[in-house]
């Protein structure tokens, strides 16, 4: 190959003293990008889209998107009702209850498994364009959250219907879900960068979401889990259990939304105290999520 | 004949009227900042990526082997490439396929980050590697629009206030609510471009793959390219593809196997490239080369189109003088040097204009200065729009010709079939070591007039048969001959 390279005198036509006065050089892609309006504004614009082509692809929209959460609800409901399988379905205002831990489900569901290909989906997007890598994340917990707030008001309507009443404790509710979108957002970052590099996280998550589902009060009472003994110790498979966020966030939203009757998160739990685990674990995923994010969001369009 | 460059210095640039153009837009941001530091600086930028040999896929295979370190290759992209671009410049980045020129514009749009050096942008920067991205078939084009906007850097409130005007632009407020799914393609295209001629940018980096579509679209694209560089905005354009940039740029930056080769006017960087791809063939034919054919006479003829042997014979001294371009370029080290050329008939009568569907030969006589090991004699034809529509040499022929004394003189001859259409063409010879670099090469040294019967739109004028069967009883399907 007679192609020398050009001397650094010819190649590099730059002026001494020139890059002293131009500033900072560009840093390559990243997480939050420099202009924290443009991660929101890129956010937002991304959850409109997915949300528009879910609600208005087809004539009965929100209907349908409705439908999975009220097909299990009415299966669940008849069952454990008809057949007496739990202690929960005698509190009151139970359907109400039943429907809120589907719904919560469902945008811990959505969220996250949504997140999982998310950046692979959106290739032609990462590989194409610079952007703040974390709103496609965000985008998906986002659309997530769209959808929780109106399935949540198809809950209040199950409660009015059921004689639920408004009170005051619906106040901490707003909390209650900035918490539960935080744990989810702090999920959807470490999925969906891991999924870049290992493509078996979808089904492995698959079956973490579906124990989730079981192991986290949705239709049955948490606290009427009766402790084991493993080994002559005597474990309380309830704390451990509530111990998940999600699970104490559902336990929580039923005692203030639904009715006073459900045991608060700390009251499951033995304690307020007690309520650090789950908030920890909350605050531990969004700090890890976002480090690891962080830290492979420069790579991931050559990873792609 | 040298056609009128279509790139003039940046300052001379005629100012056209954008705000005409398209009602409603504001027209490009000045461009040139007022300290008119240069608006991109590249400083000793190296980027490698690590290509895994086997690559741990799942996790599955990471927990069961946990401390099995994968191994990957490493492939160096860029290696120390440094430039700096002049505010309103139209910047050139040309190379061969895997020569690190789309690395670089990823690089520059900050998609990837860089190993070693720095980057610096001056001024508001899009990128333009794909036409429409992030565009949902399913959703109208209002929205496609706004959401496209946002992604190239529009704040969410400049994307609405500007819409109307990229509907206007596009031609298509009829169907601003259709989903785009229902578009052709070419409404598609124009809706996408006109989004991103939309995004004010100072800095622009536009990627060959946007001149995609019929003439006709590619033709409004480069109208468009040109607008956009008048209006002072600076450009970096990646290319393959000399005559775009010979067309569009001021200034090009050749890069070859990641490193810059060549940097400057754009006629210097073209001729690198064509000598670069010369060379790269030339070494590839050498590597392959069946034995090589002992030849005995002085004399190299090529033929393009089988055609009676030629005595080589043909020195004659009484040829007509080359019409020669007076300024025509040349490039080299001159160890050879191409005296004269000339076409002549099959008699060796010269020829003054061509008449298309005969045979013609295009003759060069050649005077060495220094010994010289298996030269390549070659042609290439150009029309006055610059396709090339005719490339011979003996690199497929003939590489290993023989060695050829100081002070000999040879005449090589190109014999083929005018096909071209009606029309003038320019012919380069040019004399190249085996190697590949240049010895001699006379830039569109020979004009010369092709006069035909006929005269079609089409670049050539091939020979074609064409049937009319009426009522014979064929079945439809049956090919036409």
């Amino acid at each position: 190959m007679s192609a020398p390279a050009l001397g650094a005198e010819r190649a590099g036509e730059i002026a001494p003293g020139l890059i002293e006065r131009l500033g900072r050089p560009i840093k390559g892609p990243s997480a939050l990008g420099s202009d924290p309006r443009r991660l929101w504004s890129l956010t937002w614009a991304l959850a409109r889209t997915e949300f528009k082509l879910a609600y208005f692809g087809s004539a009965l929209g929100y209907l349908w998107q409705l439908m999975r959460p009220l097909l299990l609800f009415g299966v669940i409901y008849l069952v454990f009702t008809r057949a007496h399988l739990s202690k929960l379905s005698s509190f009151p205002l139970y359907p109400a209850a039943l429907l809120l831990g589907i719904v919560l489900f469902n945008f811990l569901g959505e969220s996250t498994g949504g997140a999982v290909p998310s950046l692979v989906n959106r290739e032609s997007l990462v590989r194409k364009i610079e952007f703040p890598r974390l709103a496609v994340p965000l985008a998906t917990v986002l659309t997530g959250l769209f959808n929780l707030c109106l399935n949540l008001i198809t809950v209040l309507v199950f409660l009015f219907i059921s004689g639920g009443t408004v009170r005051w404790s619906w106040l901490q509710l707003p909390l209650l879900m900035a918490g539960f979108a935080a744990f989810a957002t702090g999920l959807a970052m470490i999925l969906s960068v891991s999924y870049v590099r290992y493509r078996d996280i979808r089904p492995i998550w698959e079956v973490v979401l579906q124990m989730t589902f079981y192991a986290s009060g949705i239709f049955f009472s948490i606290v009427d889990i009766s402790p084991v003994t493993v080994f002559g110790v005597r474990v309380n498979l309830a704390h451990i259990l509530l111990s998940n966020p999600f699970a104490a966030i559902l336990e929580q939203a039923r005692h203030v939304l639904v009715s006073p009757a459900y045991p608060s998160a700390a009251h499951a739990l033995g304690g307020t105290a007690m309520l650090a685990i789950p908030i920890g674990l909350t605050v531990a995923a969004l700090v890890v999520g976002f480090v690891i994010f962080d830290r492979q969001a420069p790579r991931v369009a050559e990873q792609l | 004949m040298q056609r009128a460059r279509t790139s003039v210095p940046p300052a001379a640039r005629p100012q056209p009227a954008c705000r005409q153009a398209y009602p409603g837009w504001r027209g490009y941001p000045s461009g040139v900042p007022t300290d008119s530091l240069p608006p991109v600086v590249v400083d000793a930028v190296h980027k490698s990526f690590q290509i895994p040999s086997e690559r741990v896929n799942t996790l599955k295979e990471r927990a069961l082997h946990p401390f099995r370190r994968s191994s990957h290759e490493v492939l160096q992209a860029l290696r120390g490439v440094s430039f700096a671009v002049s505010p309103g410049e139209f910047f050139g980045i040309v190379g061969r396929n895997g020569s690190g020129k789309s690395t670089l514009l990823k690089c520059l749009a900050g998609i990837y980050g860089v190993d070693r050096g720095r980057i610096f942008i001056n001024g508001r920067m899009s990128t333009f590697i794909e036409l429409g991205v992030g565009f949902n078939p399913d959703l109208p084009a209002r929205d496609n629009a706004m959401l496209n906007a946002t992604m190239l850097g529009l704040s969410p409130r400049e994307a609405r206030r500007r819409f109307d005007s990229v509907i206007d632009f596009a031609e298509l407020s009829d169907f601003v609510d259709l989903k785009i799914k229902n578009y052709s393609s070419g409404m598609l295209v124009r809706l996408a471009f006109s989004v991103m001629i939309h995004v004010d940018a100072e800095i622009l980096l536009i990627d060959e793959v946007l001149a995609v579509g019929d003439a006709a679209f590619q033709q409004k694209c480069y109208d468009e390219f040109d607008r956009i560089h008048a209006s002072g905005a600076t450009v970096m354009f990646v290319t393959h593809d000399m005559s775009a940039v010979r067309r569009f740029c001021d200034r090009a930056l050749l890069l070859e196997h990641g490193r810059p080769v060549e940097l400057g006017d754009t006629e210097l960087v073209g001729n690198r490239y064509l000598e670069l791809n010369f060379s790269e063939q030339a070494r590839q034919l050498e590597e392959t080369a069946a034995e090589a054919e002992e030849q005995g006479g002085r004399a190299i003829r090529l033929r393009s189109s089988a055609g009676a042997e030629r005595a080589a014979d043909a020195l004659a001294e009484e040829r007509a003088p080359a019409e020669a371009e007076p300024e025509s370029p040349r490039y080299g080290d001159r160890r050879a040097e191409i005296l004269e050329a000339w076409f002549e008939d099959e008699r060796g009568t010269p020829l003054e204009v061509l008449a298309t569907g005969r045979p013609c030969t295009f003759a060069a006589r050649v005077l060495f200065h220094e010994p010289v090991e298996d030269p390549l004699f070659g042609i290439n034809v150009q029309n006055s729009s610059r396709d090339h529509l005719l490339s011979a040499s003996n690199l497929a022929s003939e590489p290993n010709c023989g060695s050829f004394a100081a002070a000999e003189t040879v005449v090589f001859r190109v014999r083929f079939e005018v096909l071209f259409a009606p029309g003038r063409y320019h012919v380069t010879p040019a004399v190249a070591s085996h190697s590949g670099s240049w010895i001699d090469r006379r830039e569109r040294m020979l004009s010369i007039m092709v006069a035909g019967t006929s005269s079609t739109d089409a670049l050539v004028d091939l020979p074609y048969e064409l049937q009319i069967e009426r009522g014979s009883g064929r079945p439809a399907s049956q090919p036409v001959p």
